[in-house]
């Protein structure tokens, strides 16, 4: 069943900036979906439409076979947002905040009393719970929208950068509460700018740049399409000459450090083997850049060539 | 919206398909591979609560509870002033200058203000409240938590609608009982008191929403408070009747619609008016269609709080 179609979308804001153009997306129930792209590409105007905070010019949205143009409660019944930004009444104590979502949502004030003591326990805000939110620091504030977009069982979640400005203790921990959700059979859409994140949690994911979507894969597919993989190793001991091994493309980077890049064809088996033979021993190892990363940036600039070639 | 089929022993907003929350003291923490291998929910499961309309009421209630709660949480803000300008209007207008002025339609001066003075509490309170709300939940992007919601448009709008009246009427009763200490008036029609309070406070309130909807800044929402509000509410026959007027603002003041309110008030209270009471009651349901449907329209087509 597809939790989220999206058909020949588009947004064309009063000035002028088309952040949409013809875009086709589908998310499959159950799923964990990245969606990617760079600052300004259309995520947050895409979201914003799907959780009708913004109208959109053209094109048709389904959240489980509901239209958004014929049956908008529906569609919005279906779904948990997690906004980018802070949107909460910054007097109100943090259970009230989590009361009021439930009534709007039409959950009895008893049962909204029992799943937000539920969350807030789950994402350690039970204690703040009288709290007025302008007290809470930005950590706590960010998991109590997720508590928010919960309270009323969403069938769809979907988070807009719930993780930004999190420390990683937090981040983890918040990681696993996705997981969790998700386990529990409720779809999660989610933009981040912590391309691991994605990694991470994702099975699935879309880039999108200059309204677009660029790509759509499965995230271990597309991981699997990467050629080479540069790594960072830390040596024991002092760096002599460069040594020549053939198959992988080394390169000095001081007197302690070698960074490597190693293709398809090739282990790091072979690479440690190598190295051995030449008298380097290696203390530890690191990827230079996030796999995902690297994919999401490849993408990007593909789509970017193909714009600028039209 | 698709009729619910709610599974037996499962709480409302739960959907078949889709596992409970597991409590907090007994829940393992999932390990990623475990949570991949999830089936997800396989047949289109319905929704919401069964009951549209329980659904509604318990929305309605939310906002309503919401926004009476912040009225009395900040009532020295709220409440007070009024109390406190209606007394210095008695002391001042009342004791100190009525006396000179003399009886008006046959009334004590001081008797003859009290169902404007009243009425002028209800009208900027019902106001105030909802455009300061509806604003500030705009400027801070909360409005965001109903826009997201299933709540219906008019749902909304009642809920706004509805903390502005029970303001202006909470302070209405507050200025009766300042009133009580300075004057000796007995309700003359109470159906007609309480009626013209109530939907004064609704068209009110309307008119508030409307204003926190086009407004930009925190200076617009005092704009038409302060210099539309305010002066036809002065010019609406708080103070004289409109009697005493030459031409041609005698006929000018009928085009003023506050006028017909407080006449319909006076006569609630004090049984004398300026205006036949169906006119006033007439004009007072007007304005409240029309303000409505077009509070309606602008949060249909998203004015001032979608993009």
């Amino acid at each position: 069943m597809t939790a989220l179609s999206v058909h020949r979308l588009n947004k064309t804001y009063r000035n002028g900036l088309q952040a949409l153009q013809d875009v086709d997306l589908k998310v499959e129930a159950g799923d964990f979906f990245a969606l990617l792209g760079p600052n300004g590409a259309g995520k947050s105007t895409l979201i914003g439409i799907v959780t009708s905070l913004v109208r959109k010019s053209g094109g048709r949205v389904e959240v489980f076979g509901h239209d958004l143009d014929r049956d908008p409660q529906a569609v919005r019944a279906n779904i948990g947002v997690v906004p980018q930004e802070f949107n909460f009444n910054l007097f109100l104590p943090v259970i009230e905040v989590v009361l009021n979502q439930a009534g709007y949502f039409g959950v009895p004030r008893k049962e909204a009393r029992e799943r937000a003591e539920m969350l807030l326990r789950k994402l350690d805000l039970w204690d703040r719970r009288e709290t007025e939110m302008r007290l809470l620091s930005g950590g706590m504030k960010r998991r109590l929208m997720i508590a928010r977009a919960l309270v009323h069982r969403p069938r769809l979640v979907i988070l807009d950068e719930p993780t930004a400005g999190v420390d990683i203790e937090i981040r983890r921990a918040m990681w696993g509460f996705m997981r969790e959700i998700n386990a529990g059979g409720t779809t999660i859409i989610l933009t981040t700018h912590y391309l691991e994140e994605a990694e991470s949690l994702c099975r699935h994911l879309a880039i999108i740049d200059q309204g677009q979507i660029q790509a759509r894969s499965n995230i271990a597919s597309l991981l699997g399409e990467l050629h080479a993989e540069t790594f960072v190793l830390n040596l024991k001991g002092r760096l002599g000459e460069l040594p020549e091994i053939g198959g992988f493309m080394l390169e000095r980077i001081d007197e302690s450090t070698l960074e490597v890049q190693i293709d398809r064809e090739h282990t790091l088996n072979g690479l440690f083997e190598a190295l051995s033979r030449n008298g380097i021993e290696v203390l530890s190892l690191r990827n230079k850049q996030n796999r995902l990363e690297k994919l999401f940036l490849d993408r990007v600039d593909a789509g970017r060539g193909r714009e600028a070639g039209r | 919206m698709s009729k619910v089929r709610q599974h037996p022993g499962q709480p409302s907003g739960q959907h078949p398909g889709q596992k409970p929350m597991q409590d907090p003291q007994h829940s393992p923490r999932l390990a990623p591979r475990q949570a991949r291998t999830q089936e997800p929910d396989q047949e289109q499961a319905p929704l919401v609560d069964s009951n549209r309309w329980r659904r509604y009421r318990i929305t309605f209630m939310t906002l309503f509870s919401k926004e009476v709660m912040r009225f009395s949480r900040i009532w020295v803000q709220t409440i007070l002033p009024s109390a406190i300008t209606t007394t210095l209007y008695f002391v001042i207008f009342g004791r100190l200058i009525g006396d000179r002025i003399g009886p008006m339609e046959g009334l004590p001066y001081i008797d003859f203000i009290v169902p404007g003075l009243v009425l002028m509490a209800v009208i900027t309170n019902a106001y105030s409240n909802v455009v300061s709300s509806f604003y500030s939940s705009k400027f801070s992007r909360y409005i965001e938590e109903l826009l997201v919601s299933p709540a219906p448009n008019w749902i909304i709008l009642a809920g706004y609608v509805s903390g502005g009246v029970a303001r202006g009427l909470t302070v209405g009763i507050v200025v009766m009982i300042v009133a009580a200490f300075f004057t000796s008036f007995s309700v003359h029609n109470l159906a007609v008191t309480l009626l013209i309070l109530l939907l004064t406070a609704i068209l009110f309130a309307l008119g508030g929403f409307i204003n926190a909807v086009y407004a930009n800044s925190f200076d617009d929402i005092s704009i038409v408070p302060t210099f539309i509000l305010a002066p036809l509410t002065y010019l609406g026959g708080v103070f004289y009747s409109i009697d005493l007027l030459p031409e041609p603002w005698q006929t000018l003041s009928l085009a003023n619609p506050i006028l017909y309110m407080i006449n319909a008030f006076r006569y609630g209270l004090l049984g004398v008016s300026d205006i036949p009471l169906g006119i006033a009651f007439s004009i007072i349901a007007l304005f409240i269609a029309v303000l409505g449907a077009y509070s309606l329209s602008l949060l249909r087509r998203g004015v001032g709080i979608k993009q």
